[in-house]
């Protein structure tokens, strides 16, 4: 494949792909992603394609193994397109009936969606309630893409957007757009992207370097994982224009090491870019040259701070450091260093390509564009669901997640993760909104729900998130390792049926120590979370100290 | 180097730029704690008892002062009932690791500490990191290090370097405010390398 | 001959303390444990202090610095798998192998872990053996799972 030279002869690639390809023909989309992998849909795949093979099917139907197509629970998940016809929970032994049926143009009846509660089934995925009620403007190209072929990411208009920022638009004019969009970072900090990027830009120094944050560590959150896995191109595209407008080079991939299929694909990405001409030298025959290297996090959540990431990347222990001068001025070996999440750089290539203003038009005044939630806990339908900022999380938790299993309203639902905060039942009305929420003390973090039920024990989801960052901060500073370790205990006797008078008095000043003298983000939030249980819960406290004996 | 005009504690302070607030403030003689700091070491910002409130265009953070660099018109608080109330629960956690170092029952005095708030804990480290960073930028040995995270942090002293490095050196031992390192030394040497202390008397 | 492979990855990043990480995760990957000679190797080799390259290997659980079972069993302690009943089915395993996690039990048939997560909530709670997912589980089913992995 010689590289691509010119924003001409990409389109004339893309032309030649599609005309190539016959709509009309069956193609049938198997869901490889994270969940559904996990039950077995490698299988599944294999069975199709074995199917297909023995009845020499080949030149009449299509099979595609994707990344996840967002309806975890229901897994493994299958796609049939034209018509965007859903199969759920798919088994091998299932695979001769629905090759039959889609061959034949008809519909798998005892595959399809069948609502819990009323019986009624929904076909394709616009009327499945899941998807419904979402917006799927960055997630929903997963299932027609195989990640470890470009030419879908093309068929699709991949690559129209680096073409048009390099060859229409100058870095600055990229930069402004992006501050028009207000695109806010998704990873937790909600920090407007263009004000960084032009921080960075503006820095001194020739030697600039953009990074795409994979590390997802918050649990509960398995959004960046299944669009980095399922598209990794579209996350790619947003980083090279980034790179253009900001004047990097040098990009870093920092991600998990522990999901085989995720690293596979995004060095396959990176492989065929460099290959097409999207990456490496003079890319498109634009003159601007970046290359990509792939990092990898080995287990600790602190190493999603960008200072300790930082300092991974150049091979030391993940330890942060103080942001008294910024990372876009003084980052990876002290050059000017532009850090974002996987959604925020996925969400760059439809604002060049569309513009700001259409950007704009999505979400409320102060959060635009569209946001990806991880719906996780005792929830009916959990997965990946995308929505516009400013839905209110009534629809997210009862429209799209089904709700609690039983019927019953949840107790409680958990944003943002070990640096969030618990939301009461009753606030259920209040829209995703950045800073909405923030003002709650739930703070949206990088996009994880969690759903509690009624019979949560909020003293012991509480204690849960404190031993978790016990384990998985630095240790370096006073107020988090040992601020933490005395909040723990003090929980944990609580629990224990030991809780003292007094102890909620300490708790909180414990708390208030911390969130203000500790060195990073993770130290500086992590008693919010006690902190919103305290706000809304603190009854249970009360109770569980006053009874002396050990909770359930 | 342009010379930054700031104020700490209500009095006008003349530093160099690129100085921190704690070097303006010592040369002016006005007190602040430390801990983990050293002048001799990089500054390392773990202790945060060097914690001080800046105003900078009227708005209000806490910073530690072993690391935030001076600015023009900075205004600098030194002391408050923040600033108070960190300094004393940091005390408190630290003295629950070790109630007899000398550095923190002298604080503990000024800030109201009581090295009973909390129960005893089993590691008298405050991992200050003296010793570790001492050993690394000045003897360049590196004999001792951190280990693990989070609440189970620790210093350990490499067996194979302190063997031959750590006898003849102790440099370590008069800086650590706890007595820690050079406890942590002879625990090493007791179980790594027993009897085999190597003195500048002792023949290659 | 894992000796070989270990050569072959040190070898390729001699020189380049950068690398530390990266080639701890490739020894780890290949050998299961890092042996403190192969340690000591790869500090003289990158060009890195000895005492980072310990901090390195300790800091993350990943890495284990004492030989591992021939089945490695991750109990999912992420926060849905815990709303799910994770401590419980956690339980239920360190009974069945007689461990805590981190440890390794006497026949050296498993070792094991916890942690979060690893963006599978929807098949939570889980026990991954030896990279295979098993989702949905509860801990009266983890003896049946447990016992196919001689």
């Amino acid at each position: 494949m010689p590289r691509l030279h010119s924003a001409a002869e990409l389109e004339e690639l893309r032309a030649g792909i599609l005309s190539g390809r016959d709509p009309e023909m069956p193609c049938i989309a198997v869901c490889a992603g994270a969940g559904c992998h996990g039950l077995d849909s490698g299988r599944v795949v294999s069975a199709f394609e074995e199917e297909v093979g023995k009845l020499s099917l080949g030149a009449k139907v299509t099979i595609r193994a994707t990344g996840c197509h967002g309806f975890c629970e229901k897994g493994p998940n299958v796609v049939i397109s034209p018509g965007a016809i859903c199969y759920f929970e798919v088994k091998p032994e299932d695979v001769p009936d629905i090759v039959a049926h889609t061959v034949k143009g008809e519909v798998l009846d005892r595959l399809v969606y069948t609502d819990p509660d009323t019986g009624q089934k929904a076909v394709h995925l616009g009327e499945v309630p899941f998807y419904k009620h979402q917006t799927r403007l960055l997630i929903g190209d997963n299932p027609r893409i195989d990640p470890m072929r470009i030419e879908d990411y093309l068929a699709l208009g991949g690559y129209a957007a680096l073409s048009k920022a390099l060859f229409e638009m100058s870095p600055d004019q990229v930069i402004d757009e992006v501050k028009k969009a207000n695109l806010r970072g998704r990873g937790g900090g909600g920090f407007p992207a263009g004000l960084k990027w032009e921080t960075a830009k503006n820095a001194p120094g020739a030697d600039k370097y953009v990074i795409v944050n994979g590390h997802e560590g918050e649990p509960g959150a398995f959004m960046d994982r299944a669009l980095f896995t399922g598209n990794p191109h579209l996350v790619l595209e947003g980083l090279i224009i980034g790179a253009y407008a900001i004047g990097a080079h040098q990009g870093f991939i920092y991600t998990r090491h522990d999901s085989p299929q995720l690293i596979a694909h995004i060095e396959r990405a990176l492989a065929q870019a460099e290959e097409y001409g999207f990456l490496g030298e003079n890319i498109l025959g634009s003159g601007f040259n970046f290359r990509v290297e792939l990092h990898f996090d080995v287990g600790i959540f602190v190493s999603g701070e960008s200072s300790a990431l930082m300092q991974s990347i150049e091979g030391n222990p993940p330890e942060p450091r103080s942001k008294y001068i910024r990372t876009s001025v003084s980052g990876i070996w002290d050059r000017p260093s532009n850090l974002n999440n996987v959604e925020t750089w996925a969400n760059v290539p439809q604002i060049i390509s569309r513009g700001a203003e259409w950007y704009t038009s999505i979400g409320t005044e102060r959060s635009k564009g569209t946001k990806l939630i991880s719906l996780s806990g005792h929830i009916m339908n959990s997965g990946v669901a995308e929505v516009p900022m400013g839905t209110p999380l009534r629809t997210i938790v009862y429209d799209i997640g089904g709700g609690v299993p039983g019927g019953k309203a949840p107790r409680a639902v958990h944003l943002g993760g070990p640096m969030g905060g618990s939301i009461p039942e009753r606030l259920i009305d209040t829209p995703l909104d950045f800073d909405e929420l923030a003002a709650l003390g739930a703070p949206i973090g990088a996009g994880g729900l969690l759903v509690m039920d009624d019979e949560t024990d909020m003293v012991e989801v509480a204690r849960y998130l404190l031993e978790f960052l016990t384990n998985e901060s630095c240790g370096k500073c006073v107020p988090c390792r040992e601020g933490m370790r005395q909040m723990l205990k003090i929980l944990t006797n609580i629990t224990k049926g030991k809780g003292k008078s007094d102890d909620i008095g300490r708790l909180e000043d414990l708390s208030d120590v911390t969130g203000v003298a500790c060195l990073c983000a993770l130290g500086k939030t992590a008693p919010d979370p006690l902190r919103s249980m305290l706000r809304y819960f603190r009854d249970e406290f009360e109770a569980q100290i006053a009874s002396g004996t050990e909770a359930r | 180097m342009s010379e930054i005009l700031l104020q700490i504690d209500g009095k006008a302070v003349k530093a160099d730029e690129g100085k921190t607030i704690l070097q303006a403030a010592q040369s002016e003689n006005i007190f602040i704690p430390t801990l983990c700091h050293h002048k001799d070491l990089t500054p390392y910002g773990a202790c945060r008892i060097c914690l001080v409130e800046v105003e900078v265009r009227g708005r209000k953070n806490h910073v530690v002062s072993c690391l935030y660099p001076v600015a023009r018109d900075l205004i600098v608080r030194t002391r408050s009932e923040t600033v108070d109330k960190v300094r004393r629960m940091i005390l408190e956690e630290l003295l629950a690791h070790a109630p007899n170092s000398p550095e923190l029952v002298h604080l503990a005095q000024e800030y109201g500490a009581d090295k009973d708030r909390y129960e005893r804990e089993s590691s008298f480290c405050i991992l200050c990191g003296l010793c570790v960073r001492y050993c690394a930028e000045i003897k360049q040995k590196n004999a001792v290090g951190f280990i693990e995270r989070g609440a189970r942090r620790e210093i350990r002293f490499i067996p194979e370097i302190a063997s031959t490095e750590c006898w003849s050196c102790q440099e370590c031992f008069s800086l650590c405010p706890t007595s820690a390192a050079q406890a942590t030394y002879f625990l090493t040497e007791a179980l790594a390398f027993p009897g085999k202390r190597k003195a500048p008397s002792d023949s290659a | 001959m894992r000796d070989d492979k270990i050569d072959q990855i040190i070898d390729q990043h001699r020189g380049m303390p950068g690398s530390l990480t990266r080639v701890l995760v490739e020894i780890q990957h290949e050998n299961h444990w890092l042996p403190r000679g192969v340690l000591r190797r790869v500090a003289e080799a990158l060009d890195v202090p000895f005492s980072r390259v310990m901090q390195i290997a300790t800091v993350y659980k990943t890495f284990s610095l004492t030989p591992k079972g021939r089945h490695e069993v991750h109990v999912c302690t992420g926060m849905s798998c815990h709303l799910r009943g994770a401590a419980g089915l956690l339980d239920a395993v360190q009974r069945l192998i007689g461990i805590k996690p981190g440890e390794t039990d006497a026949e050296s048939r498993f070792s094991l872990e916890t942690g979060s997560c690893l963006g599978t909530c929807s098949i939570g709670p889980e026990i991954i053996v030896d990279g295979t997912h098993h989702g949905r589980m509860t801990p009266a089913k983890a003896e049946d799972v447990l016992k196919h992995y001689r």
